[in-house]
Order: structure tokens, then C-alpha cells, then sequence
């Protein structure tokens, strides 16, 4: 009796150990994930000195807040901003209206071909935009479209990542109950009128996705900005924040710092808000990585 | 006919953004074609012989990204592995470790690369001045040709590891959890019961990873470019920033288009092998 209750403890205690255990672990790991971040939210309103002091120091010991005006001298962080908010703006509508569109004729009504032209469209899911990038840019520049965001707006939608958008929505039209579209039929809505009307209120959770997914590819989008901005003016924010350097290139850290704060937080915090949809969305997209 | 109407946006978008530009590497690579100069030339596969035989820059390029993939694939999946063998059991404070795990993957490349060049630097780098703690000397990560390619793994790891990691965990939400505790009543350990029931489950999930990691692997460019800018020493020279390189820099369009060409099919063979594998399993699944 005596010993079967020692026993039972030991048990218990054997299971706090692990649990704590586990615990330990999983929180070693939030390091490398977690400490940029706080590291450079609290660099950016550092001084110079105080970036480079070790150990370091994760709550600023001085609040240089002349760190974010001081981002304006190097770009014009303001116009950059608004550039990649209605540049991700547009893709993300353009993205929903297409892909929504095809995705729903793929699932839902029937026409020649539709299975071998929906398998050629996936091809596209494959194909890195570094395979790509020079005919486009040639392309681009033959209709005078460089230093222009019309090559940063209409090739996302209609490429590769509104491909990816386009498997989504069919995928979620193929799941969704038909009998409403049939009724709809019935009472003499046509085909765009059930597709308006009841087929993207049915589909939202998917076209959230879909938003979200379009939505962080835009306003991180590197390559694409690069090749076709030249004027300052007309960058986007990633291109903004590799633009903070001294003559020789140099990056200046605090001020880069406060500009990476400003370009990340407002992102970081919508997904911690809204972490379950996040996760969610790349789970749709589990087969581009 | 309304079929067509609607998908037609999606589809001439694919042919004038995706298949045109494809048709125009295979056309532009039989032309010597340089931007600054403005004329081309016709020279037939002459772009083709240069890059097999007479640029070791390719080769190294070649050789670089093998390097990358060998050493993402397998760290990438390590991580994942392991993160979501923790994360996907039914405990409090899961959803947070996942949700701080995910978190580089809906933040910019360009600023995670800005935070890791700092960090991988010299003497004032926070990783070597962590490590003159217990004073290991570390090296100049990025201008160091022994090391350059390795930092470029880690960074782009820890940066994507969120991905493969929710892929796995949404893999393990179905695993029979009374078949691994049955298991340990009987006396294996937990790494047993990894090893001999939960990787045998994941088996098709494993395959799927490894081969979306490699295909993303070839395509590296954005830390490249950001980081190292194929230095030192051409140590981390891959595919992909060749093609930008020969084109941006040299503006060799050309030339650029041929190693694309290159890339592409090696794009195409991977997606092929993805293809069928994936087939083959739904098979078994069903």
C-alpha cells in the first residue's frame, strides 16, 4: 500500500519533470525566432554606441527617438509606405476578383478542357520568378513600364501567385455545398449573378486567405521592386530599408533599425491578432514553400 | 462558353506572364544580347558551349547550390521536425510556441537579412561576441569563404522553418496518439517511439517537405543578394543569382537567359519527380 503510493508519486513527479522539461525547450527555441525582432525594435532607439555594446542591452538604456525623423533623410520612408500599401492594396483586390473568378469556373461549371487547362495553370506554381525575370523585364520595358508600379501591380495577379490563389479557391468551391448555386439557377440568376451573389459570400473564409496570402507576398516582395524602380520616389518599403546607408554603402544600424520597426510592427501585430487565420492561410498554401 | 469568360483573365495572364517568358529564355538564349550595347546577335548554342565549357563560374554556381540544398534540406527538416513533435501534443501555451515559431515567415526577407548581417558580423557581431563568452574565436561569417554559405543556411532556415513546421503538425493532428502511449506502456522511449511509429507515419508527409524544400532551395536569391552578393570569393554564387548577376550586372541578357534555361529544367525535372511521388502516395492513401 505504502510503497504503491511512494510509486504513484514518483510517477507525478516524473511527469512535472518532463512537463517542465518540455516547457524548457520549447522556450530555448523561441530564441532564434523571437530575439531579432525584440532586438531590433529595441536597437532602433538606440545610439550608435549603445547597438554595438555587449552585452547587449533588450530595453534601451537612452530613447533616441530622432532615429525614426532620421529615416526621412535617407528615403523618403513616408512615400515608400504609401507605395507598398496601395501597391498591396490593388494586387490583393485584383488577386481576389481573378482568382476567385477562375477558381469558381474550374470548380463548379463545366467546360471542355477545364481539367487540362486547370493542370497547365498549376505548372506555373512551380516556376520560380528568377526563371522568369528577364523576358518580363524585357517586356516591361518595351511598354515603357520601368520605373512605373504597374509591373509590380499586374504581374503578381495574373503570374504565379495568383495561380496559387486560383488553386485555393477551387479547392474550397469543390468543398462547398451546391445546392444553393442550384435553387439560385432555378429562380433565373445567371452565371456571374450566382457567382456575385452567393458563391464569394459562401467562399470567405478562403478569399481571407487568399487576402492574407497575397497581401504579405506584396508588401515583402523584393526581387520584382528592385529590377523595376529606380527613382527613390517610387520605391517600395523593402527597397526603402536597404537604401539607409552612408556613402560607402554602410549600413547606418540605428536608423536602419528604426525604419525595419516601422515596416514590421504594424504586420507583426495584425498576426499576432489574427494568428490562427495566419497560420491557417500557409497551411492552404502548404505546397509552395 | 461562360466557362471561358471566367477563367480567361487567370489564363491569358499564365500565357503572356508565365509560358511567354518561358518560350523567350529558350529564343533569347540563342542570341548574344547585351542591354548597354542594344543589338543582338544570333549564335545559335554557342551561349550553351561557354557555360559547359568555358565558365567555372557556372560550374560553382552549379556546385554552390547543391552546397545550399544539402545543407537547408536537412537542417530545415531537423528543426521543423522537431519543433512540431513538441508542439503537437494537446498542452497549454502550444498555440503561443507556434504562433512565436511562425513568426519570421509573414516578416520581410529584407529585414530579417538586415538583423542577420548585423548579427553574423565580426568582432562586433552579437553571435561572435556570444561566443567569445567561452572564448571561441568566431569567424567573419559573411566574408569568409569557409563560412559564408553555412551563415546563409542558417538564416534562411530559421526565416522558413514556420512553414514545414505547420505542415508537419497538421500531418500529426491525425496521428493515433493511443498507438505511440501503448508503445510507451510498453517500455519504448520517446525517441523509439519517434523513430519506429511517428517518422513511419509521416513518411509521405517527409517526402513532400523534402522536395518543396529542395525546389524552394533552388531558387535562393533574395540573402544572396541582400547578404553576400555571391562573395566572397564567389563562395555563395548560386543558380539563381547568376542569372540576376549575368543580366543586372553584366547585362549579358543572352547569356542570363541560358543559365535561366538551365534552372528551369532543372525546375522541371524536380516538379515532374514531385508529381508522381505525390500521385504514388494519394494512391496508397485512398
Amino acid at each position: 500500500m505504502k510503497s504503491n503510493r511512494s510509486a504513484g508519486r514518483i510517477l507525478l513527479v516524473r511527469k512535472w519533470l518532463s512537463r517542465g522539461l518540455l516547457y524548457l525547450v520549447l522556450i530555448v527555441f523561441t530564441i532564434p525566432f523571437i530575439y531579432p525582432f525584440l532586438w531590433m525594435f529595441s536597437s532602433a532607439f538606440k545610439n550608435m554606441s549603445e547597438v554595438f555594446k555587449f552585452p547587449p542591452t533588450l530595453i534601451p538604456t537612452t530613447l533616441n527617438l530622432q532615429n525614426f525623423t532620421a529615416v526621412w533623410q535617407y528615403v523618403p520612408f513616408g512615400i515608400n509606405y504609401l507605395n507598398s500599401l496601395y501597391i498591396a492594396v490593388l494586387v490583393t483586390l485584383g488577386t481576389l476578383f481573378i482568382s476567385s473568378l477562375a477558381g469558381y469556373a474550374f470548380a463548379r461549371i463545366p467546360f471542355k478542357f477545364s481539367a487540362l487547362i486547370f493542370m497547365v495553370l498549376l505548372t506555373a506554381m512551380m516556376m520560380p520568378d528568377e526563371v522568369t525575370i528577364v523576358p518580363n523585364f524585357l517586356f516591361m520595358s518595351a511598354l515603357h513600364f520601368l520605373d512605373s508600379h504597374i509591373p509590380l501591380i499586374i504581374i503578381p495577379i495574373l503570374g504565379s501567385s495568383g495561380v496559387l490563389a486560383t488553386f485555393i479557391m477551387r479547392q474550397t468551391y469543390l468543398n462547398l455545398p451546391k445546392e444553393i448555386e442550384d435553387a439560385a439557377m432555378l429562380d433565373g440568376l445567371g452565371r456571374f449573378g450566382i457567382y456575385w451573389r452567393i458563391a464569394i459570400p459562401m467562399a470567405t473564409p478562403a478569399l481571407a486567405a487568399v487576402a492574407i496570402l497575397t497581401f504579405l507576398t506584396s508588401w515583402n516582395l523584393y526581387l520584382q521592386p528592385l529590377i523595376y524602380l529606380t527613382k527613390r520616389n517610387l520605391w517600395t518599403l523593402p527597397l526603402a530599408l536597404t537604401g539607409i546607408t552612408d556613402e560607402y554603402g554602410n549600413p547606418i544600424w540605428n536608423v536602419q533599425f528604426a525604419a525595419t520597426t516601422m515596416a514590421v510592427l504594424p504586420i507583426l501585430i495584425l498576426y499576432f491578432a489574427a494568428q490562427r487565420k495566419v497560420v491557417e492561410s500557409f497551411s492552404l498554401s502548404g505546397t509552395k514553400g | 462558353m461562360i466557362g471561358y469568360l471566367f477563367i480567361s483573365p487567370q489564363v491569358i495572364g499564365f500565357l503572356t506572364f508565365i509560358i511567354g517568358p518561358v518560350i523567350a529564355i529558350f529564343v533569347l538564349s540563342l542570341f548574344k544580347y547585351n542591354l548597354l550595347v542594344g543589338k543582338y546577335s544570333f549564335i545559335g548554342l554557342e551561349n550553351y558551349r561557354v557555360i559547359f565549357t568555358q565558365d567555372p563560374l557556372f560550374w560553382k554556381s552549379v556546385r554552390n547550390t547543391l552546397v545550399f540544398t544539402g545543407g537547408i534540406v536537412p537542417l530545415n527538416i531537423i528543426i521543423a521536425l522537431t519543433l512540431s513533435l513538441l508542439l503537437y501534443r494537446q498542452a497549454v501555451g502550444m498555440v503561443f510556441f507556434r504562433t512565436i515559431y511562425f513568426t519570421p515567415v509573414v516578416t520581410s526577407t529584407v529585414a530579417w537579412a538586415i538583423v542577420m548581417t548585423f548579427f553574423l558580423q565580426d568582432k562586433s557581431g552579437t553571435i561572435n561576441q556570444f561566443l567569445a563568452l567561452f572564448g571561441i574565436h568566431g569567424p567573419n561569417w559573411l566574408y569568409d569563404p569557409n563560412w559564408a554559405m553555412a551563415a546563409l543556411i542558417a538564416t534562411r532556415s530559421f526565416k522558413n522553418v514556420g512553414l514545414n513546421m505547420i505542415i508537419f503538425l497538421a500531418a500529426l493532428q491525425g496521428l493515433p496518439r493511443e498507438h505511440v502511449e501503448a508503445s510507451m506502456v510498453d517500455g519504448a522511449t520517446t525517441l523509439q517511439a519517434v523513430r519506429y511509429i511517428i517518422i513511419p507515419y509521416l513518411a509521405s508527409t517527409l517526402l513532400l517537405v523534402t522536395i518543396i524544400t529542395v525546389i524552394g532551395a533552388l531558387n535562393l536569391f533574395d540573402y544572396i543578394l541582400l547578404m553576400t552578393q555571391g562573395g566572397p570569393g564567389n563562395s555563395t554564387m548560386v543558380l539563381a543569382y547568376y542569372v540576376f548577376y549575368s543580366a543586372f550586372k553584366e547585362y549579358e541578357f543572352g547569356y542570363a537567359c541560358a543559365i535561366a534555361v538551365v534552372q528551369f529544367l532543372i525546375g522541371v525535372i524536380l516538379t515532374v519527380i514531385q508529381w508522381s511521388l505525390r500521385r504514388r502516395l494519394s494512391e496508397n492513401e485512398v
